[in-house]
């Protein structure tokens, strides 16, 4: 269907699997009535059944657990947290604040883009691997066409996170899926031509939830709130702070380099609307 | 006060503040690209030549100025049937802070379809195909891949970028629009794109739409895609300012909420 029909046709109702607010009696959640059927599910669970529809195991619900926990730094130096903590300072709300770290979070050295990518290039590379091809020339293909994401840290080559997040998913038992030892591989592969492109957290994280059955969308949904945790205690302590004291930046802060002084070109006149 | 300079420091090209003598965070006088903007603009610059001169670096051309301005009445307000004006309307009635109705406006304005991603991509194939029709003709009939990332991936049967994605044929305001700004351009897509908007929509299958007019002349005023990206973005918030302020006097109960048609209800078909 082309052309307005397809607007017309879903003017004033639309239709939906998702769920619906019955204000006053109940709600529905994905196919469950959310009081009478989901009200004690654990609300990362109830997060990843809203994304994928999909419920998923106890042990795997803590794996996911864990993928937030690790990576929840309060440091207000980040640049998606310094923007909480600098709402706070000028005295903004904690939905503003919050709301804009989590959006700039989708960022493309780190946070939202490297997720999709990295879990993008995994999934794509176990099904070459799976249909007969080389790692080693599924890697060389991607690096000609750009970076693999995931691979690499913008301030440090080591990644903390990794020892423990890896070891929690080898106690829950789903440390041993095929994207994880694929994810190794490469990090074999692009460390022996570069020992500064260890394996981070977006391929490790993608890696995990690819081996959960995630799709590249699922994943882009599901690491949103991934920082979350780290931010608003920044926010808290910067609205304990004096306004405006939250890395303030003097005139010597700025380091101007553009072009000397000079006089705004005034028009000659209105009429020839042209500059000297 | 220390006469060292911070190690940690903001480095700019647009830029450059002196403070007060007394005081290193109290700003005397202000310089955007060398030029004083309290001391000489203020009073005599139009908003236009600021946006320009903020971006480009240079002042504009008394042409360009005028292009960007009449641009900018022109995508002042998308009107309330747009999405990104629905969505501040939404804050409006809701109560909700002023800011999350512009926060609105820009997460929903910023998409691929009528949003300014969209202008990104018409103005990269303004940027890759000129005003050749062979070129433009490739590239409608042949769309580049785009690797993963955060923007979702086009589907099959998705409007091209500068056109509308419902259109049966091209809109009036888009029309005028069109004629205006390609009769006040400096350069050569506007006009050009009025010339041969008949046989481009053609190709394309549907109609110019007004992203892709406005991807024209940020292309024809020197822009590049990023910077036509984020004046969009910032160039269509006044009417969602005006929408979601009006609409939080005209109250929630006057609102629309509209139905569903719920397909898994657990207690049978609603």
């Amino acid at each position: 269907m082309k052309g307005p029909d397809l607007l017309v046709q879903n003017t004033d109702r639309m239709a939906t699997r998702v769920g619906q607010a019955f204000v006053g009696t109940r709600a529905v959640f994905r196919g469950h009535d959310l009081h009478a059927d989901l009200r004690h599910m654990d609300w990362l669970e109830l997060y990843v059944f809203g994304i994928t529809g999909r419920r998923f195991s106890e042990p795997q619900v803590r794996l996911l657990h864990a993928m937030w926990v690790c990576t929840s730094y309060p440091d207000a130096r980040l640049w998606n947290n310094r923007v909480a903590a600098l709402s706070a300072s000028t005295r903004s709300t904690p939905a503003l604040g919050i709301s804009a770290a989590l959006a700039i979070s989708e960022a493309t050295i780190y946070g939202g883009h490297p997720f999709v990518s990295s879990i993008d290039f995994l999934i794509r590379a176990r099904q070459r691997v799976d249909a007969g091809e080389a790692l080693r020339e599924v890697v060389a293909q991607a690096l000609s066409a750009g970076r693999i994401y995931g691979y690499g840290r913008p301030i440090a080559a080591i990644d903390e996170r990794l020892p423990w997040l890896t070891g929690i998913a080898q106690q829950l038992g789903l440390a041993d899926g095929p994207h994880h030892g694929i994810a190794l591989e490469v990090e074999a592969l692009l460390v022996a031509r570069d020992p500064k492109l260890r394996m981070n957290y977006a391929a490790l994280m993608s890696a995990l939830c690819a081996d959960l059955g995630f799709t590249p969308a699922q994943m882009h949904h599901f690491q949103v709130p991934v920082f979350l945790a780290g931010m608003s205690p920044c926010f808290v302590e910067a609205a304990e702070r004096a306004p405006g004291t939250v890395f303030p930046l003097s005139c010597a802060h700025i380091d101007y380099h553009g072009p000397a002084k000079r006089d705004w070109p005034t028009p000659i006149s209105k009429a020839s609307r042209e500059r000297p | 006060m220390s006469p060292d300079l911070p190690t940690q420091r903001v480095h700019t090209r647009i830029w450059l503040e002196e403070p007060e003598p007394d005081n290193d965070f109290a700003t005397r006088a202000a310089f955007c690209a060398g030029y004083d903007v309290y001391g000489q603009m203020l009073g005599r610059t139009r908003w236009a030549e600021m946006l320009y001169l903020l971006l480009r670096g240079e002042a504009p051309t008394w042409a360009q100025a005028d292009l960007l301005e009449a641009l900018s009445v022109a995508l002042a307000n998308p009107g309330p049937r747009d999405p990104a004006v629905h969505a501040a309307m939404g804050a409006g009635v809701g109560g909700s802070t002023p800011a999350s109705a512009l926060v609105a406006a820009l997460a929903v304005g910023a998409g691929q379809s009528t949003g300014a991603r969209e202008v990104w991509a018409s103005m990269g194939m303004f940027a890759s195909c000129g005003t050749s029709p062979g070129a433009w003709e490739k590239a409608l009939s042949r769309p580049e891949p785009t690797p993963a990332g955060v923007w979702p991936q086009p589907t099959a049967g998705d409007h091209p970028a500068g056109f509308e994605a419902h259109g049966t044929r091209t809109g009036g305001i888009v029309l005028r629009t069109l004629d205006v700004l390609a009769s006040m351009s400096p350069s050569h897509c506007l006009p050009w794109l009025r010339d041969n908007r008949e046989s481009i929509e053609r190709v394309a299958g549907r109609p110019v739409s007004m992203a892709g007019v406005a991807a024209a002349a940020f292309t024809d005023l020197g822009f590049t895609p990023d910077e036509g990206e984020m004046l969009h973005l910032l160039l269509r918030l006044p009417g969602a300012a005006a929408h979601a302020l009006e609409q939080r006097e005209v109250g929630h109960k006057n609102f629309p909420f509209f139905a569903l048609d719920l397909q898994d209800d657990p207690r049978g078909a609603a």
